[in-house]
């Protein structure tokens, strides 16, 4: 009973509820309003449209918790994208390599974000930005403002195929990576390491004094989210191909649904699948604007007005029951000391 | 004090007479270190920089960034951040350039109808940062959407008609010095007196250097972060009529053109701290002007335009990791654990967060 109450005080404590009540909310307005978008063929076809935006949630999670912030990953979609579309050029027989080429490309960046960040001791702000515009200016250089190219078939596969089945009709690869990629981190969010990113980012002193090298748990992060943008590069390319404007303005809905499940930006607190549940409400609403028909021009509207009104709500929750300077809620596991493996 | 700690405490205001060197001062000296480079690039081509022409591009360049890194100084000293300018730039123009409909008599009305809804949009971030206690990035980035909404779906092109008399605003020059530049000038200006000389000014690095504490001081915190808001955003919104005035009809596209994330650059290029609580206009001023100088220099060398994102991404980059190393040698430095003797106050320096207790004790 005590766990299971504990587990779920984790899920939904710290501001983490409101992602969940929201998410309820929007496929039941959307039920109402279309029921046939719950059968499975057509539910199938959202997760393969939200796969990479949870991906990539992942990904922005692990910087956003322990102190950061990447507003990179857009552009390096977009490059990722670019690159692949370039080097593969419809040859079946390119796609592996240039998957590992991708791979390299995406933890080379990650390195770069994080090594400016942690020892230059740039703000994350504006050394991400600053890699968004040397990427963003870089791949149109290279490319002379046009991808060329094309994806083949084979890495095509992630994005928009699956594996064939009865009652779904097909399992897109893209629920079974998003899925492998959330169950990681959760684990990885238990592990030592996931509690020193946490404190990391919760009180870098602390963190320090206690023997934990920030400056490395930081880069790694940088690295695990550049590598997912990487991923959910793959997905995005599959699923709807190579245009100049991919992954454009990906950084901030990526943003936007973490602190839409109530990890808090400065870091320290939050869950995984909150921020999971943040990406799939993003993803739902714009779904809902579908169903709707609400023209395209006033959706930034209706999401400005969501984001607000959710982020506040949280933050509201999040302030109740945590009198100035007492211990912490009990709804937040204290970081214990990890055995050293 | 005990004779065995003089000698450290000697060489301690030594160090600190050689690092006297304040952010501002760098951030001038890195812009005339700008300055220099460009002029031996441009004159490898045969230009001039610094003929009239291309100074006239320069100071017309660093007008309107100016505007909007100016109100942004005041959002970021105090912790906050906004990233809806671009968007308020926008629908300033629109507003300014509709309401004054080609009529010459109409201008002080477009004029006030900008600076009342910038302000309305100001203090509706304000009061969501401050009072809702939203995380600024979102809650700024949320108003930006809105707005964006708003303009997509009310403007399909550009709107409206300014006068030629305000036209004069964008186009008018004093010998080399655009009129836009002479008011951004005035307004630097004003923000650096606001800053040191009122209340809420000095009230803003408090915030900036710790909300709690302030709070704690007796700092009315909400209010202080309003202000900073309301102002950011009116200064936004002049920036909006600038673009008015300039391409003679206001226009929703101007959001696309990344003011916002510019504008930071530029306050964090001139030496403030993105956490807040220290730094100044002075040094605002001149992030906006070596980004001016950059973009001149690289329009008359033919720099590719995508090479030019990719240099400013570099030297906005490298110029903050300089500034970086810097501050961290003056933790360093402070006299932490010296010796028992209690630790002095610290040492002034120009960009050092100003004492809040003059405003507090009235």
């Amino acid at each position: 009973m005590t766990t299971v109450r504990a587990a779920a005080g984790r899920l939904f404590g710290g501001g983490s509820a409101t992602v969940f009540a929201l998410l309820v909310c929007v496929f039941v307005v959307i039920l109402f309003l279309n029921p046939s978008f719950f059968e499975p063929p057509s539910l199938m076809a959202f997760v393969k449209k939200a796969a990479p935006l949870v991906v990539l949630a992942v990904g922005q999670y692990l910087v956003i918790v322990c102190g950061e912030l990447d507003l990179s990953v857009g552009s390096l979609v977009g490059a990722q994208v670019v690159i692949a579309a370039a080097v593969i050029d419809g040859q079946e027989s390119m796609t592996l390599p240039t998957l590992l080429l991708m791979l390299a490309f995406g933890v080379l960046v990650g390195l770069v974000n994080g090594l400016v960040v942690t020892v230059l001791k740039v703000h994350s702000l504006i050394a991400t930005l600053g890699m968004m515009l040397v990427l963003y200016g870089a791949i149109r250089l290279w490319t002379g403002g046009a991808p060329t190219g094309a994806l083949s078939d084979g890495f095509r596969q992630a994005g928009r195929e699956g594996i064939d089945m009865p009652v779904l009709r097909q399992l897109p690869w893209a629920l079974l990576i998003a899925a492998a990629v959330v169950v990681a981190a959760v684990v990885l969010m238990r592990k030592p390491f996931g509690r020193t990113l946490i404190t990391a980012g919760d009180n870098e002193k602390a963190a320090t004094f206690s023997g934990v090298k920030v400056w490395r748990v930081r880069t790694i992060a940088f690295v695990m989210s550049a590598v997912l943008a990487t991923l959910a590069g793959v997905l995005i390319g599959g699923y709807a191909g190579v245009t100049a404007q991919v992954g454009q303005g990906l950084e901030f809905t990526a943003i936007t649904a973490v602190v839409l499940g109530g990890v808090v930006l400065g870091g320290g607190r939050g869950t995984v699948l909150a921020a999971m549940a943040g990406a799939l409400t993003v993803e739902a609403l714009f779904t809902l604007f579908n169903q709707l028909s609400l023209p395209s021009t006033i959706r930034p509207t209706v999401q400005g007005v969501i984001i607000i009104a959710a982020v506040a709500w949280a933050a509201r929750e999040r302030a109740k029951p945590r009198p100035f300077l007492t211990a912490e809620p009990p709804v937040q596991p204290p970081v214990q000391p990890q055995p050293q493996s | 004090m005990t004779t065995s700690t003089r000698p450290r405490s000697r060489g301690a205001s030594i160090r600190h007479s050689r690092r006297q060197l304040g952010s501002t001062e760098l951030v001038y000296l890195a812009l005339v270190g700008v300055l220099v480079i460009g002029a031996v690039l441009v004159a490898t081509t045969g230009g001039n920089l610094f003929g009239q022409a291309n100074l006239v591009d320069m100071l017309t360049r660093s007008s309107l960034l100016g505007f909007v890194a100016l109100g942004q100084t005041f959002v970021i000293l105090c912790g906050s951040l906004d990233l809806s300018v671009g968007y308020v730039m926008a629908l300033c123009s629109l507003i300014g350039a509709t309401t004054m409909a080609g009529d010459p008599a109409k201008v002080p009305l477009g004029i006030i109808a900008v600076l009342v809804v910038a302000a309305g949009i100001g203090l509706l971030n304000g009061l969501i940062v401050a009072v809702l206690k939203v995380n600024p990035f979102i809650a700024t980035l949320g108003v930006g959407l809105i707005i964006k909404g708003y303009l997509d779906t009310n403007y399909k092109g550009p709107a409206g008609d300014v006068p030629a008399s305000f036209q004069a605003f964008g186009y008018t020059r004093i010998g080399f010095l655009p009129l836009s530049t002479a008011v951004m000038l005035a307004a630097v200006v004003l923000g650096i007196l606001y800053l040191r000389r009122s209340r809420t000014g000095y009230h803003m690095f408090a915030v900036g250097g710790s909300m709690e504490v302030a709070r704690l001081s007796g700092i009315r915190t909400g209010r202080v972060l309003v202000m900073a808001h309301v102002l950011c955003a009116v200064a936004a919104g002049v920036a909006g009529l600038l673009i008015a005035a300039r391409f003679g009809t206001g226009s929703a596209l101007v959001y696309s053109s990344g003011y916002d994330l510019d504008s930071i650059a530029a306050v964090v290029l001139g030496g403030t701290l993105l956490m807040g609580g220290r730094g100044g206009i002075a040094g605002t001023l001149g992030g906006v002007l070596i980004l001016a100088v950059l973009d001149t220099v690289f329009n008359i060398l033919q720099v590719d335009p995508f090479f030019k994102d990719v240099l400013r991404g570099v030297v906005i980059i490298a110029a903050v990791a300089i500034y970086a190393r810097r501050q961290i040698d003056r933790k360093a430095s402070r006299p932490r654990f010296d010796g028992g003797s209690p630790p002095g106050p610290p040492t002034p320096t120009p960009d050092s967060p100003v004492p809040v207790q003059q405003g507090v004790s009235r």
